[in-house]
């Protein structure tokens, strides 16, 4: 039986003037997993997931997104999609079901199944009670949880994480790997970067970028056998340090 | 002093660097003084006239034709009735009106002395004067011919009246107005702009931290900002007068002086701006919405303040940028000397010196 | 004398307490690490000994010198590397550093010594504008302008924050440097595997210490033994952990579970019961426990 692809990118590239900040990057993502995304600052990481997700025009190659091509058919990519970054793009001044009526109206959702999906959504998140509460006026973890919750609540096919879990408690930022855990278990296939080597573990496989190109791509466990380390951080350092590139 | 020179030559940096800033800083008095001078219209073409000419007489119907057949002038109208006179011009079409005395050619033949009265539409004071003056020729003209053929002398006297603009100021009235705006838009808002941006940056809490005085820091932010008002400045006097040929009537020294105090009041503002907002954008928001709508409404630069409302004069007395387009125009316009400007420069300088005052008083040493 | 010497300060936002009653002593030459996430009160606790906010209770002496009578001599003896600095974009690297030699009355000569490991690595882009620069280079950058001035103290807060495990290894190692110079350094970060590397370590969270210790003794005061859990299906495993009565806490660790037990639990008992629940491959060992450990542990407590 074939696979089922939700992300196919093949030798994608893109060139600003002569710099080439992502070469040639090849790679698939099965459905339903969970995919880290790992590379030094600079290494190309924010460039290639642009392109992925349809905002950012590649200078060669193809790649595909939830069965759409990201060159052609960059809107029906982002219908398809869910994106979180770290500054969690909630609207702090907005009450929660605000901020979820205003995403699934964004994403063209009926009044009725935004309603009931609201109510879902709250009650897997633990946060009924905090409904009518203004974004602002949540603590950091719950901000982040609703966050997550609002970028798949289009009910996306694939969730792209950027640095989701930045400047979070160490018990927060488990639960929210967990809440991940969740949404992969439910068939959505999650993107993520981050600079936490012990998050890599939690991936089911994990690329790492070097100067523009993807120098590892593997589970975290066949990573630190091959190189015979115990950890991904030395993993990560050992690749890394072959970098020759400084600019971002 | 090293430290002063240093700051100094990094404002200049940044400004150099961002391309924007350069664009806003010497294209936008450039631009502004450009269009506003090509927006007056100086040339006169087939002006459409309307005449009230009770007597309909001979005469009167001479000069008429004799206008009609004039490249400038043609008779659009017939006006019957006297109160409409004043309509006429709301319409827009017609650029000069002729009003002959009831009794025009006994006039002429009896007294030897005749009255033509030319309405003009002052709102366009520079046209206005060009039509009347061409009108007043071509009545010249008709004179003599009637002169000619009559055995007395008889004489025509136009009476030039401008409507809505009855004192005729100057159609560049508007170069004092722009130099207004300039100089606040650049000292206002580009330095407040410039303090609010190392505060975004983080960079303020450094140099907060630092042993620099902040007295230090002030004054080197400002004194770039202060250098281009001058070259500013001076590229609007130059432009003026060899661009579009408004000369320089009152004193240079005098007009430099008012726009030193002018430029330092401005700059007050603009540190009084930073230092009560956190952000580039606010601060963009305050000098743009607080402090240029009210140069550009209120200071006479689009509307003439003795033509406002009495509540908006009371409070256009509140913004310093009237004064100095005030004293500017009387200056460079009426070349009129400092005695006849004391009132403005006393407001601009009690304002400027409470500004400083406040400025420096709300400058905080810390962060909150 | 303390380099740093902090006693009963506070200082609230509205009726936020941002910073509640925290005391400490940093010895000359320690280097001092504040942990917490964010909101925890470490930005504010730095501006109050930076002079750059007033406190509403409680004094900071820093070499003597009071932060709120002597500010103005305090600003003469410390180094700050605020969390969102982000230097001047718009200069290059070489007129960054020279402007902020001059603001602090020195040249780049006269202290280029102490930046000299740092600003090396950095120094073949020195006519590079620094927003051009990557995060590891542009965090070297913003080192090298805080310390050009020969600070007796350095307040670095959060300098590691989004950077990549090379890059905050390599700045980790240069503070290891300053240090041994005789340096003081105040620093702050999210990130629990830095904080081994301080001679004493706080662990603050909503505006409190909650410990401040050396890492050595905060790890050895873990009051419970920690096992680490790993077996071939690692997803289910976690819920079950949780379930199993015996097992008081269960966190993922990269790519091992950590599991405190009670008293009278064993690693067979424990064995079984996963092996009835299907796990194969079951792997449990006892571990010493992390920093990361050890703060989850004081959160938890906090919260209950």
């Amino acid at each position: 039986m074939k696979e089922e692809y939700v992300i196919q990118a093949e030798n994608l590239t893109k060139r600003f003037g002569d710099f080439t900040a992502v070469d040639h990057i090849t790679f698939n993502v099965r459905k339903g997993e969970i995919f880290g995304f790992l590379g030094a600052n600079g290494a190309g990481k924010t460039t290639a997931m642009r392109m992925l997700c349809g905002l950012s025009r590649p200078t060669e190659g193809k790649g595909t997104v939830a069965g759409f091509d990201i060159d052609r058919e960059p809107e029906k990519v982002k219908r398809n999609i869910g994106y979180m970054s770290q500054k969690f793009s909630l609207y702090e001044d907005l009450k929660v079901w605000e901020n979820l009526r205003l995403y699934g109206g964004i994403y063209g959702m009926k009044d009725k199944e935004i309603a009931e999906k609201t109510d879902a959504v709250l009650r897997s998140i633990d946060m009924e009670t905090e409904r009518d509460t203004m974004v602002c006026d949540l603590p950091l973890g719950w901000k982040q949880k609703l966050a997550f919750a609002v970028s798949t609540f289009h009910n996306p096919k694939i969730v792209f994480l950027d640095e989701p879990t930045g400047g979070v408690d160490p018990i927060t930022r488990r639960r929210f790997w967990e809440q991940i855990y969740g949404a992969a278990a439910s068939g959505i296939t999650v993107f993520v970067t981050t600079h936490y080597m012990d998050e890599a573990e939690y991936c089911d496989r994990v690329s790492i970028m070097v100067d523009g190109r993807i120098k590892a791509l593997d589970r975290p466990m066949a990573l630190r056998n091959k190189f015979g380390v115990s950890d991904m951080d030395e993993v990560f350092r050992m690749l890394a340090r072959e970098a020759t590139r400084k600019g971002d | 002093m090293k430290q002063f020179i240093t700051f100094v030559r990094k404002e200049f940096l940044h400004i150099f660097r961002d391309s924007r800033t350069m664009l806003i800083l010497l294209g936008m008095p450039m631009v502004q003084m450009l269009l506003f001078g090509f927006a007056i219209t100086t040339e006169v073409r087939n002006t459409k006239v309307a005449v009230f000419d009770p007597s309909q007489s001979m005469e009167t119907r001479a000069i008429k034709e004799r206008f009609d057949a004039s490249e400038y002038f043609t008779i659009a109208e017939e006006i019957r009735d006297v109160s409409r006179i004043n309509d006429v011009f709301k319409y827009g079409e017609i650029g000069l009106v002729m009003v002959f005395s009831d009794d025009f050619e006994n006039e002429l033949h009896q007294g030897g002395d005749a009255a033509v009265q030319l309405i003009t539409d002052g709102t366009e004071p520079n046209q206005a004067s060009m039509i009347t003056g061409y009108a007043s020729n071509i009545l010249a003209q008709s004179m003599q011919e009637l002169s000619e053929s009559s055995s007395a002398p008889c004489r025509i006297i136009p009476e030039i009246r401008m409507l809505y603009n009855p004192q005729a100021e100057s159609a560049y009235n508007f170069v004092p107005g722009v130099m207004g705006m300039i100089l606040m838009l650049i000292c206002a808002m580009m330095t407040s702009i410039a303090i609010v941006r190392e505060k975004e940056n983080g960079t303020m809490e450094i140099l907060l931290v630092s042993p620099m005085k902040p007295i230090y820091i002030i004054l080197s932010k400002v004194t770039p900002y202060f250098t281009l008002s001058l070259v500013n400045l001076i590229t609007i006097l130059l432009l003026s007068v060899y661009v579009l040929g408004v000369p320089i009537a009152g004193s240079l020294s005098l007009l430099f002086f008012v726009s030193v105090i002018f430029i330092f009041l401005a700059l007050s503002l603009g540190l009084l701006i930073s230092n009560v907002v956190n952000t580039q954008v606010a601060a963009m928001l305050v000098s743009g919405m607080g402090l240029m709508m009210p140069v550009m409404l209120l200071s006479g630069l689009i509307f003439p303040v003795e033509s406002m409302p009495i509540p908006l004069q009371c409070l256009s007395a509140i913004v310093p940028a009237r004064w100095y387009v005030d004293a500017i125009r009387k200056i460079m316009i009426q070349g009129a000397e400092i005695q006849f400007v004391l009132k403005e420069i006393g407001i601009l300088l009690f304002v400027t010196v409470a500004l400083v005052a406040l400025s420096l008083k709300t400058f905080k040493n810390r962060l909150n | 004398m303390p380099s740093v010497s902090v006693s009963r300060l506070s200082k609230s936002y509205n009726s936020i307490k941002a910073l509640d009653d925290v005391s400490f002593d940093v010895p000359k030459g320690e280097l001092f690490g504040i942990i917490g996430p964010d909101g925890a009160g470490k930005t504010t606790l730095f501006r109050l000994l930076t002079t750059l906010i007033l406190p509403d209770g409680g004094s900071a002496v820093i070499e003597g010198l009071d932060v709120v009578k002597d500010y103005a001599a305090v600003r003469h003896i410390i180094g700050y590397m605020p969390g969102k600095f982000s230097l001047y974009q718009d200069l290059t690297v070489e007129e960054n550093l020279n402007f902020f030699a001059t603001v602090f009355n020195t040249t780049v000569k006269e202290n280029y010594h102490l930046i000299e490991d740092i600003y090396k690595h950095i120094e073949p882009f020195k006519t590079r504008r620094a927003g051009k620069l990557s995060g590891g280079m542009k965090q070297k950058l913003a080192l090298s302008c805080a310390l050009i001035h020969k600070p007796k103290v350095l307040f670095l807060d959060e300098p590691t924050t989004g950077v990549d495990p090379v890059s905050r290894k390599e700045f980790w190692e240069m503070l290891l440097k300053l240090k041994s110079q005789g340096i003081t350094i105040i620093v702050s970060t999210p990130y629990m595997d830095e904080a081994r590397l301080c001679d004493r370590i706080a662990l603050m969270q909503n505006g409190n210490f909650l410990r401040i210790d050396s890492p050595e003794n905060i790890i050895a005061s873990y009051p419970q033994k920690l096992w680490s859990v790993t077996s071939d299906n690692m997803h289910g495993l976690l819920n079950d952990l949780r379930s199993c009565p015996y097992v008081k806490s269960s966190f993922s660790f990269g790519a091992s579970y950590h599991v405190t037990m009670e008293e009278n639990m064993t690693v067979a008992i424990l064995n079984e019961y996963l092996i009835n629940k299907g796990y194969g491959n079951i792997d449990i060992r006892e571990i010493e426990p992390t920093v990361e450990d050890c703060f989850m542990l004081m959160l938890k407590e906090e919260g209950q």
